[in-house]
């Protein structure tokens, strides 16, 4: 159909180019979808920014200003002591640290590590069940983790592992089909040579994984720390499984927490908390961003 | 494709070495993964609380699942969603990769800004969601109202909806907060486009191709795997929404048994199969809930690439790269 509607076109525009007037020539055309186009580019980012915006502004009102009607977009005085407010309503600093140190740095350092060590093997080592291990792999991206969920509850219950940080990361140790797939792909890019080079050299492979393939994967690395770290930071579920002591929740935890129910939640404090709570994330996208764009690139195109 | 093996020890040698590499994630299969498939797929067969031992009852969670309104109620409100939400969020993440497709300066900066809500997930974005969309307090509800409301700019007398407290509009409102971390697959969306040869746009010129036919015959063929994976994990992450569909709706239900309110109208699947295994610790109904869920899901999968494999253009691609 495409061959029809397209022919007898050519024909008719040869012709209306070679005139050339103003607002059909070329160059017009060109300036004008761009300027629509960043016209609707700005739009879009008014829209999508609006919710952070008022997120902005709910964290920084009175409790009074909050409920009002019309809205208020910016507060008669900036109520920054919401933030400290909000910190001290529920234990936030304990959080945070249960959140950082017993959960989240460990998980990101066990994924980086382990994913990289199993990465190297499925990249670079022949075996005949390299394929098969490697399908098998993959297949169990496309299992949802709600059909491993209760029998690894109850595993790690039987182990007397719950209300513990332990169900959230040991299982990191032991890598992630997804980051292994990733970094594998990223592996095959790096020119065997250098292996061989390290071989000729009496580099055992344990020596050409840490001192070669290691240092020249910096960028996939800082990738999957990345996706390891914003993933686990906001991980709700598995906390919500397996935590139950007051003192041990994270950050997701506490958030939720917040909630009262029959509208007397207190927005502002809700706000400035999920605020502070989104900041690291933030943070890290931007130090890392180069990094984090080509990861989530690397996992979709070539996914 | 030609794959020379070492011969004799030296392969030996290697695939020794490749097993002492993949160990941690066997190990991690077998305990994690492949294990527990095994005693799930067990446990659905039985009724188990975790206390006493695991009683045999045959097929029947299977066959009380489908005896259970709530249940067919949490299958329906997932699929509204899936389907809501999946083709949604193609059509917003390509068009505004589109959009920055267009040599648009600060290419930068936009794609920045677009993708940072997909940083606030989770709780935050789920409570966040609730403050905007607040019938009596949000900001969302005022807009509606200056816009189209008794004395609006267009007066038609159209008030805001209930959002998250109305069962007609829970579903909708719960697609509007997912649509707006679109950046993600914008992101890939926007890399695919640039992958295009630009050489084919000028040969679709040369032929005097219109803007739709280079977007129908070109851009829409090259990047087709792309929108069929977008479309696949879509429907996957659309099925398993579960922390938003907690959060929410406990708070608007109030109370902690008003999960899914209102009236169930957002008992989403994986919410109502977590309330069986850690509420009312129904283990082995809720292990046949899951083994449903993934036949749900490897179902739709397996639908997409069959029907797909008409319109899905694959450049170039081996089953090496595939894989």
């Amino acid at each position: 159909m495409a061959d029809q509607t397209m022919t007898p076109v050519t024909e008719k525009t040869v012709p209306v180019r070679s005139r050339t007037t103003f607002f059909r020539s070329k160059n017009f055309q060109e300036k004008f979808t761009i300027a629509l186009a960043t016209v609707l580019a700005l739009m879009g980012a008014c829209v999508v920014l609006f919710p952070v915006m008022w997120m902005l502004s709910t964290s920084l009102k009175t409790r009074t200003e909050t409920l009002a009607m019309p809205p208020i977009w910016i507060p008669k005085e900036l109520q920054w002591i919401n933030y400290q407010e909000a910190l001290t309503f529920n234990p936030f600093g304990l959080y945070f640290m249960n959140t950082t140190f017993k959960y989240v740095l460990w998980v990101v350092l066990g994924e980086t590590l382990s994913c990289s060590f199993i990465a190297f093997g499925f990249a670079r080592l022949r075996s005949p069940l390299r394929t098969p291990l490697f399908l098998l792999m993959l297949s169990t991206m496309m299992l949802p983790t709600e059909v491993t969920l209760i029998p690894t509850y109850v595993l790690f219950s039987k182990l007397g592992w719950t209300n513990s940080f332990r169900p959230l990361v040991v299982p990191a140790f032991f890598g992630s089909a997804y980051l292994i797939f990733m970094l594998r792909q990223f592996y095959l890019t790096i020119p065997r040579e250098y292996d061989e080079a390290a071989i000729i050299d009496g580099a055992s492979y344990l020596g050409i994984w840490w001192r070669i393939i290691l240092p020249m994967s910096k960028p996939a690395l800082g990738a999957v720390a990345i996706m390891s770290f914003m993933w686990h930071w906001r991980n709700y579920q598995g906390p919500l499984i397996y935590l139950s002591d007051n003192n041990k929740f994270t950050l997701s935890l506490g958030l939720s927490m917040f909630r009262t129910p029959f509208g007397g939640t207190p927005w502002h404090w809700l706000m400035a908390a999920s605020l502070i709570v989104i900041l690291p994330c933030v943070i890290v996208f931007f130090i890392f961003q180069r990094y984090f764009i080509q990861g989530v690139v690397i996992s979709g195109v070539k996914g | 494709m030609i794959r020379i093996l070492p011969e004799g020890k030296l392969a030996r040698k290697e695939a020794k070495w490749f097993y002492f590499f993949i160990a941690p994630w066997i190990i991690g299969f077998l305990f994690f993964t492949g294990g527990p498939v095994i005693a799930s797929l067990y446990l659905s067969f039985t009724k188990y609380n975790v206390a006493s031992p695991p009683a045999w009852l045959g097929l029947e969670n299977y066959a009380s699942m489908f005896q259970d309104r709530i249940f067919y109620k949490s299958l329906q409100v997932s699929a509204y969603y899936t389907a809501l939400s999946v083709p949604l969020g193609i059509l917003l993440s390509l068009a505004l990769a589109m959009l920055l497709n267009q040599k648009v300066p600060f290419l930068g900066v936009f794609r920045t800004l677009y993708y940072l809500p997909s940083l606030v997930t989770g709780v935050s974005v789920a409570l966040l969601f609730q403050w905007l969309l607040n019938p009596a307090f949000g900001i969302v509800n005022f807009v509606i109202g200056l816009l189209v409301g008794e004395s609006g700019l267009i007066p038609m007398g159209i008030a805001g909806p209930g959002w998250f407290y109305d069962e007609a509009w829970v579903v909708p409102s719960h697609v509007i907060l997912s649509m707006w971390a679109f950046g993600g697959s914008m992101l890939i969306y926007l890399s695919a486009l640039q992958g295009v040869p630009t050489a084919l746009y000028e040969a679709a010129t040369i032929d005097g191709a219109n803007v739709w036919q280079k977007f129908r015959n070109v851009t829409l063929p090259m990047i087709s795997p792309v929108i069929l994976f977008n479309f696949i994990t879509g429907i996957i992450g659309a099925f398993r929404i579960f922390t938003q569909a907690y959060v929410i709706s406990s708070a608007v239900g109030g109370g902690a048994e008003a999960y899914g309110s209102p009236n169930y109208a957002s008992m989403f699947y994986v919410l109502y199969l977590y309330l069986n295994a850690f509420r009312r610790y129904r283990f082995g109904f809720a292990s046949a809930q899951a083994w449903i869920l993934f036949l749900v899901i490897l179902g739709l999968t397996l639908l997409a690439l069959r029907v797909s494999r008409q319109a899905v253009y694959y450049e170039s691609a081996t089953e090496e790269e595939l894989i």
